[in-house]
């Protein structure tokens, strides 16, 4: 346990915050460009001390605690464990890469666009750091105004549509976690995650607390059939702002799934987890069946998201400890691949002024480095071996064939197709008839500095993942341990429903309820 | 008497103010100094005042007037608004200049009434202060240069406010005839149940309905968008702020009587039906005066989540709510009253490119839609979360569904607020913003401070509020 004075968690989420304040009385863009590299890196200084990390305690380190509103329980409560120290980890180094992505590419009112950054930075690193719910929504919720103006300020021409249904579907959703989390209050007697996750709940309680999370992660993450948001807004968002959708944003969904919907809700998490796993199947089929369609380069990455993320809640919902190593490495995975893809539709962007396939076709003469490590997070994507994504994707399969043959054999065809529309439109982009690619340069000094990183992740990760495992799993093995102990003694209405009570289950929840309440007596 | 006067010191400097306000409207018009010059001085030093006096209690006018925690906490409230208001009002497009003392002189005297009724605890008391803070509010609202609409809602909110007064007059005679008394203390002892005493439950549930109208909850709403539309920005202001004060003192002294559950399973439907109706009635309306407005009928809805469950935890969020909803209200329309450098309706149009002409009223104005949606880190947020957490498990769980399901309905109209004042260009036909830079970018500023303030840090208000709401424990 972390014991001395120094706050680093306080430090890592409110820097950012201060530094966009600061950015305000800034006036030149380049200055403003600068400030705000040096803001980012300084964080990542700033993430160092969390390396002191005890990775053999499962509990929460570096935890700060200060009474908030005393009245109605709420703490100003910060701690990290395996799952969120990986993903802060994620946030803050994303993040100079995000700043230097859009050093050309972002002409206009670059104050405001480096403010939102800034801003956002700091609510992304709040989610994955807050104990308290309600400080975790007020995290959770503040993300979206930088985010809604990201795309709505400096997004492509369907900007104002894909904005706004951004914001108002992730409304809805977290609108009921609130009162889920007002009704956790009332049940466990406060906001306190880490207490709550020790108090075991009535069934009944347990089935509508999960399906109001549930929609809010569900819609996050996003899982088919709430997913429509995200290709419209990864397609408009500039390319920061598609870069922190991916790495960041959708990883809160299923960061929730972890945090909360498991440990709070493990007996409805199981009841559930039949139609969770059918869901997610259908995400990664769906998905990639629908990347393989598209013509816009981004929209091939946004629908592949779809179907990665569909690996990921797959993964959470297996109870199986494999499956659950590989959905936070999918996650993580996820994060690195799929941001460093974004930054490469962007850079291309800036040459040729078009994300359709047609107009990007012939890269790999004129621009072999480009091509290159394109071909690298493009293999790395569809999970090829050496690559990080093998790694999370094969754990997740194996989870999948220890649960139940059929849904790990299920999942072949996804895996498959996302190999089918990554080559397809490698081998357009590296050898098609070029349209204009002859006139453009290949990658500039910027552009190394911020895929290298990731390219060496791809790589190290895929090679030597020992280094993330020692970090998360005590933390999923006392998720794990957790959830079926509290499951089996507590409730004693879990065994695994068959998948075929999912129809009723979708069409009529409360004669489901009405027949557990039978069984219970 | 006299040794109980310290008691009253805020009134008494109220009416000072009034009566200074009457010798400036009988001298010569313009002469110096001028209103708008020394009436902000003299309201913010009220406030002063009204913070000094946070801690007197006493009863006077034969128990028929009390001062205590609550009623000092609320003339805090109105004492402060009151200074906003005015400092809002300052330089009006549309009013005539020399009519300028006469329209602080009703202002004054409106405030004055809100302040007795934060210290009635006698049911003609109340009906007194009530009338008192509302007469005034009816001439205000036709004091609008050159504008149609504005008698035309003058005229709106004196019928309807007519009709409510008589409603609850004669709600009172039923209380008066079957509870043999008119004061709190007194009726707080006797059976509310309509069994035992049904006209007694029908009296108090027509004079509530007075109240209401006052709030603007559904069905007593239908003058709010008209009377905002047509009163000069300014004046919605005050009308949109400061009267919801008053009728919320008097509804949570009124819940000591615990009139029962019947009376809150009418109140949780109505709650549930205004915020539901307003926030659908304003999803279509253009005029952003007319979006407030219908954008109070459903915050009178969310207000009443905290009154249904009869508990001091509700009545504590439900202060607290009202609070945050004045804090959000002005900095609203602080935003449109500089917007409308010529007094005029803003339209949504109107707003375009505001980032452009004045980046901080656009900052300001976002801060304040974003408060009345409820997202976090504004007192908006955390006012609803102090709701829906004190309504939970009261039997009215319903209730907090369908409340937080409003925030998305609501949403997308706020959303557009902010939209068009971030994301789209400035045309033609936009109007120039209100001069006075510094002046209207400072005070703004610091009513969006508070909209965040407040929200990161409730505790040192609420533990304010949460006191004046123990009081009422004790009547």
């Amino acid at each position: 346990m972390w014991q001395a004075g120094y706050p680093v968690l306080t430090t890592l989420v409110f820097f950012p915050l201060a530094a966009c304040l600061a950015v305000v009385f800034l006036r030149r863009e380049k200055t403003i460009r600068m400030f705000t590299l040096i803001v980012t890196l300084a964080e990542v200084a700033l993430s160092l001390p969390l390396l002191g990390f005890d990775a053999a305690d499962s509990g929460f380190q570096f935890v700060e605690r200060v009474p908030w509103v005393k009245t109605w329980g709420l703490a100003y409560y910060l701690g990290v464990d395996g799952i969120s120290l990986v993903m802060t980890g994620l946030t803050v180094a994303v993040l100079p890469l995000c700043v230097l992505c859009s050093w050309s590419s972002i002409r206009e009112r670059v104050k405001e666009f480096h403010f939102c950054l800034l801003f956002m930075t700091s609510a992304c690193l709040g989610v994955f750091t807050a104990l308290d719910f309600v400080l975790f929504y007020v995290f959770w919720e503040a993300m979206l105004i930088p985010m809604y103006l990201l795309i709505a300020i400096w997004g492509g021409p369907e900007r104002r549509y894909a904005s706004i249904k951004f914001f108002l579907y992730t409304l809805v959703g977290s609108t009921l976690l609130l009162v889920a989390l007002v009704a956790f209050r009332y049940a466990g007697g406060s906001f306190d995650i880490p207490e709550l996750m020790t108090k075991s709940y009535p069934f009944y309680f347990q089935y509508w607390t999960f399906l109001a999370m549930a929609l809010a992660f569900a819609i996050k993450v996003p899982m088919f059939p709430f997913h429509t948001w995200l290709p419209a807004a990864h397609v408009q968002a500039p390319t920061a702002g598609s870069v922190i959708l991916a790495s960041i944003l959708l990883k809160m969904g299923a960061y929730g799934f972890m945090r909360f919907s498991l440990p709070l809700t493990p007996a409805a998490s199981q009841y559930f987890a039949p139609m969770m796993i059918a869901v997610s199947l259908a995400s990664i089929i769906y998905g990639s069946a629908v990347a393989l369609a598209q013509n816009d380069i981004k929209k091939i990455i946004a629908y592949s998201s779809v179907g990665h993320m569909g690996f990921v809640t797959m993964g959470i919902f297996l109870f199986d400890f494999r499956g659950l190593q590989g959905a936070l490495l999918q996650m993580l995975n996820h994060g690195i691949t799929t941001g460093a893809l974004f930054m490469m539709v962007g850079a291309v962007y800036e040459r040729s002024h078009s994300r359709e396939v047609s107009h990007n076709l012939g890269l790999g003469k004129y621009l072999p480095a480009f091509m290159a490590l394109w071909g690298l997070f493009a293999f790395s994507s569809f999970g090829f071996p050496g690559t990080n994504n093998f790694v999370g994707e094969f754990l997740v399969l194996l989870g999948a064939f220890q649960n139940k043959t059929w849904i790990g054999l299920a999942m072949i065809p996804g895996a498959l197709l996302a190999a089918a529309y990554m080559l397809r439109l490698t081998q357009k982009m590296a050898w098609g008839a070029p349209s204009g690619a002859r006139h453009w340069k290949d990658l500039n000094a910027r552009e190394w500095v911020y895929l290298l990183p990731a390219a060496f992740f791809v790589i190290y990760i895929g090679l030597v993942p020992r280094f993330f495992f020692n970090v998360v799993d005590p933390s999923l093995e006392n998720l794990v341990k957790q959830v079926k102990h509290r499951t089996t003694t507590v409730t004693g209405v879990t065994g695994l429903r068959p998948v075929i009570e999912l129809g009723p289950l979708i069409i009529s929840p409360a004669a489901a309820i009405e027949r557990d309440r039978v069984r219970e007596r | 008497m006299a040794s109980e006067l310290y008691l009253v010191w805020i009134e008494l400097y109220q009416l000072l103010l009034v009566a200074l306000l009457f010798v400036q409207c009988l001298s010569p018009r313009l002469q110096k100094p001028r209103v708008e010059n020394w009436l902000p001085v003299m309201a913010g030093l009220g406030v002063v005042l009204a913070l000094l006096n946070f801690n007197v209690q006493g009863e006077i006018l034969s128990r028929a007037y009390r001062i205590d925690r609550l009623s000092q906490f609320f003339k805090i409230l109105v004492c402060m608004g009151f200074a906003v208001a005015v400092l809002n009002a300052r330089r009006q497009p549309s009013l005539i200049e020399e009519k300028k003392a006469d329209y602080f002189l009703l202002m004054a005297l409106s405030a004055w009434g809100l302040m007795f009724l934060a210290s009635s605890v006698e049911l003609i008391t109340i009906y007194l202060s009530l009338e008192l803070s509302s007469y005034s509010l009816y001439a205000l609202v036709a004091l609008r240069r050159q504008e149609r609409r504005a008698a035309e809602a003058a005229i709106k909110y004196i019928f309807f406010g007519a009709a409510a007064t008589a409603l609850a007059l004669y709600g009172f005679s039923y209380i008066l005839a079957t509870q043999h008394s008119s004061y709190l203390v007194d009726l707080a002892a006797k059976t509310w149940n309509w069994s035992a005493e049904p006209l007694a439950v029908v009296g108090i549930t027509l004079f509530m309905g007075g109240m209401f109208y006052k709030l603007a909850l559904f069905p007593f709403h239908f003058w709010a968008p008209d009377v905002y539309q047509g009163a000069s920005n300014e004046t919605a202001t005050y009308i949109a702020t400061l009267p919801k004060l008053g009728v919320l003192v008097i509804l949570m002294r009124l819940s000591a009587l615990h009139p029962g559950s019947q009376v809150a399973q009418v109140l949780a439907v109505l709650s549930a039906v205004s915020m539901t109706y307003g926030n659908l009635a304003a999803l279509v309306q253009t005029d952003l005066k007319r979006i407030l407005g219908f954008s109070a009928v459903a915050h009178a809805g969310y207000l009443m989540v905290g009154l249904v469950a009869g508990t001091l935890e509700g009545l504590d969020a439900a202060a607290f709510y009202t609070l945050a909803y004045i804090v959000m209200n002005f900095t609203c329309f602080w935003v449109v009253c500089r917007v409308a450098a010529d007094g005029r309706n803003l339209t949504l149009g109107d707003l375009n490119g505001l980032y452009k002409r004045s980046p901080i009223l656009a900052f300001v104005l976002a801060a304040g839609a974003f408060s009345l949606v409820g997202l976090p880190p504004t007192v908006g947020f955390m006012g609803k979360l102090f709701l829906f957490a004190s309504a939970w498990n009261h039997g009215y769980n319903w209730l907090v569904v369908v409340a937080a399901l409003n925030t998305a309905i609501g949403i997308y109209y706020y959303l557009n607020i902010v939209r068009h004042a971030y994301t789209e260009d400035q045309t033609e036909r936009t109007p120039a913003v209100q001069a006075e830079p510094v002046y209207s970018n400072l005070w703004g500023l610091v009513l969006a401070g508070l909209v965040v303030a407040l929200g990161v840090m409730p505790n040192p208000i609420f533990e304010v509020a949460v006191a004046a709401g123990s009081r009422l424990a004790l009547p």
